[in-house]
C-alpha cells in the first residue's frame, strides 16, 4: 500500500517537474510546481512528518506560488517569441550556472550511502507538532531565534522598499 | 481493515451529500432572506413556498448556452470552476460533526478524518482556495476578470493572516490542533468564545472576507467589473462558481460552531444521557451542530442584504492595519493570561 502511493506521487512528483522547465506558457509553468509542491506533501506524509507536509503546502503552494501567478499575471509574461530571441551569452550564462548545480550536487552525494531507517526515527509521532515544538525550544532554540531575526529583518526591509517616499514617515 | 473503509466510505458519501443538499437550500434561503429584507415575498412559484426553487435553477443552469471565449485559455478556464468547487469542499474532511454511532456493537466516527493537524489543514485548504478564481479570471482573457481575479487573491492573501492569528489564541488555549479535541474540550471548559470573543469577531469577519461575501465582495462587483471573475462564464460552470461560494459559506459556518459555539456538544449532557440512548444523543447533538451552523449562514445572508460594499482602500486598511493588529494583540493577550495561570 505505502510502495503503491510512493510510487504514484513520484511518477506525479517528476512529472510536473519536468513540466515546470518543459512547458512555454509561464502559468502553466507556476501550475505544475504547484502540483510538485502537493505530491511532496504527500511524500512528506509518507514520511510521518505530517507538519512539515502541511507546513510546506501552507508556505509554498497557498501563499508563495499564489504570489508568483500574482506576477506572472499581471505582467502577461505570455508572449513565447521572446523565448527564441535569447542572445548567446543569456545561453551560455545558463549553461554554465546548471553544469555548476550538477557538479556541486554529484559531490554531495558521491560519499554518502543510503541508511536504512532506524526504529527509532520511523515512530509514528516524530512528525507531531508537539514533538517539533519541544526540539525547536529546547535543542534547537538559537537557530530558531536567529532564523526568526532574519524573517524580521526581511519584513522591514520589505516595507521599506514598499514605501514610495521615505522622507513622509 | 474492509469495515472500516466501508465506513468511512459511507461518511464521506453523506457528509458530501448533505454538504450539497445544504449549499443548494442556500441559495433559496439567501433569496427568501433577500425577499424578506427587501418587503418581498421571494420565490414562491416552485413548490410550496418555492421549495422546488433550487431544482428550477440547477435544470435552468444545466440547459443554457454554455460559451467559451475564442481567446480562452481552453483547458484552464474549463477547469476553473472545478478546483473553485474541490478547495471547498475538502475543508469539510476534518470538521467533527457528531460524536460516534454506535452501530452492530462497532463505533461509527461522524468525522471523516481526525488528524492531529487537523487546523493547520484547514488552514492549507483555505490558502490554496485562492487558485480556482485565480486561473478563472485569468484564462477568460478578458481584463475586468483578470481585474476581479488580482483582487480576490489580494483580499484573501490579507485576510489569510488575520485569520489565522485568531485561530492561533483558539489553539493555543485547547493545546490541540485536532478539531475534535478542541470541541471536547469546550465540553469541560464551557465555549471557547466565552474566553475569545475578540479571536471570534476577527475570524467572524475574515470568514466573510475568504468567502468572498459583501461587504467584502469586491471580486465580483457587478457595478465596477462586470461580474468579476466570473464574467465570462456561462451555463453550469457558471452555477458551480456561485455554487462554490455556498458550500464556502457552509463550511465556515461550521467550523465557527466547532471552534467557538461547542460544536456538537449539548448543554445538560449527564442528564439527558439517562433519558436517551447514546445514538439518539448522538444524533441530537449533530442536529444542534447545524442549528449553529444554520444561525451563521442567517447571519452571512442578513449581513449581505444589509451592509453595503467596502471601497478598495477601505478593505485594505481593515485587513491589514485593523485586524492583524488586534489578532496579535489577541495572540499576546492569551498568552499573557495563561502564563499568569501557570504561575497562579
Amino acid at each position: 500500500m505505502e510502495q503503491l502511493l510512493f510510487i504514484i506521487l513520484s511518477v506525479i512528483s517528476v512529472a510536473a517537474a519536468l513540466c515546470v522547465i518543459f512547458v512555454r506558457n509561464p502559468i502553466y509553468s507556476v501550475l505544475s510546481l504547484v502540483i510538485t509542491f502537493f505530491s511532496i506533501a504527500g511524500h512528506y506524509i509518507l514520511l510521518k512528518a505530517q507538519f512539515l507536509a502541511i507546513v510546506n503546502i501552507i508556505v509554498y503552494a497557498g501563499a508563495i506560488m499564489v504570489l508568483f501567478l500574482f506576477v506572472i499575471m499581471l505582467l502577461n509574461l505570455n508572449n513565447t517569441e521572446n523565448q527564441e530571441k535569447r542572445s548567446f551569452v543569456s545561453k551560455a550564462i545558463a549553461v554554465v550556472a546548471g553544469g555548476l548545480l550538477l557538479v556541486s550536487l554529484v559531490g554531495l552525494l558521491k560519499g554518502s550511502v543510503l541508511t536504512p531507517t532506524t526504529g527509532g526515527i520511523s515512530s509514528d509521532d516524530i512528525g507531531t507538532v508537539q514533538r517539533l515544538g519541544k526540539v525547536l525550544f529546547t535543542d534547537f532554540v538559537l537557530p530558531f531565534e536567529i532564523s526568526s531575526i532574519l524573517f524580521l529583518s526581511a519584513i522591514i526591509g520589505a516595507v521599506m522598499l514598499g514605501k514610495k517616499d521615505l522622507k513622509d514617515h | 481493515m474492509e469495515i472500516f473503509l466501508l465506513d468511512k466510505t459511507i461518511v464521506v458519501v453523506i457528509v458530501f451529500l448533505i454538504t450539497l443538499l445544504i449549499a443548494m437550500y442556500s441559495t433559496w434561503a439567501e433569496r427568501k432572506v433577500a425577499g424578506f429584507i427587501q418587503d418581498r415575498i421571494g420565490p414562491n412559484r416552485a413548490g410550496i413556498f418555492g421549495i422546488l426553487q433550487p431544482l428550477a435553477d440547477g435544470v435552468k443552469m444545466f440547459m443554457k448556452e454554455e460559451i467559451i471565449p475564442t481567446q480562452a485559455d481552453k483547458a484552464l478556464f474549463i477547469m476553473a470552476p472545478g478546483i473553485s468547487m474541490l478547495t471547498a469542499l475538502l475543508t469539510s474532511s476534518v470538521i467533527p460533526w457528531g460524536s460516534y454511532l454506535e452501530i452492530n456493537g462497532r463505533q461509527v466516527m461522524m468525522q471523516i478524518t481526525d488528524i492531529n493537524i487537523g487546523m493547520l489543514y484547514i488552514f492549507a485548504v483555505v490558502s490554496t482556495g485562492v487558485y480556482g478564481i485565480m486561473i478563472g479570471g485569468w484564462s477568460s482573457n478578458n481584463k475586468y476578470s483578470l481585474m476581479g481575479a488580482l483582487r480576490a487573491s489580494s483580499q484573501m492573501i490579507s485576510y489569510e493572516l488575520a485569520l489565522g492569528l485568531a485561530l492561533i489564541s483558539v489553539i493555543m488555549m485547547t493545546e490541540t490542533l485536532s478539531l475534535k479535541s478542541i470541541v471536547e474540550y469546550q465540553a469541560i471548559n464551557g465555549w471557547n468564545i466565552i474566553y475569545q470573543p475578540l479571536g471570534f469577531l476577527i475570524f467572524f469577519i475574515c470568514a466573510l472576507a475568504e468567502c468572498n461575501r459583501t461587504p467584502f465582495d469586491l471580486p465580483e462587483s457587478e457595478a465596477e467589473l462586470i461580474g468579476g471573475y466570473h464574467t465570462e462564464y456561462s451555463s453550469m460552470k457558471l452555477g458551480l462558481f456561485l455554487f462554490a461560494e455556498y458550500v464556502n459559506m457552509f463550511i465556515s459556518g461550521a467550523i465557527m460552531s466547532a471552534l467557538f459555539f461547542g460544536g456538537y456538544n449539548l448543554p445538560f449532557h449527564e442528564e439527558l444521557s439517562t433519558v436517551f440512548s447514546h445514538n439518539t444523543l448522538a444524533i441530537l447533538g449533530t442536529v444542534s451542530f447545524m442549528l449553529k451552523t444554520f444561525t451563521f449562514i442567517f447571519i452571512f445572508m442578513w449581513i449581505r442584504w444589509t451592509v453595503p460594499r467596502f471601497r478598495y482602500d477601505q478593505l485594505m486598511h481593515l485587513g491589514w492595519k485593523i485586524l492583524l493588529p488586534l489578532a496579535m494583540f489577541n495572540v499576546v493577550a492569551t498568552g499573557t493570561v495563561i502564563l499568569i495561570k501557570m504561575l497562579w
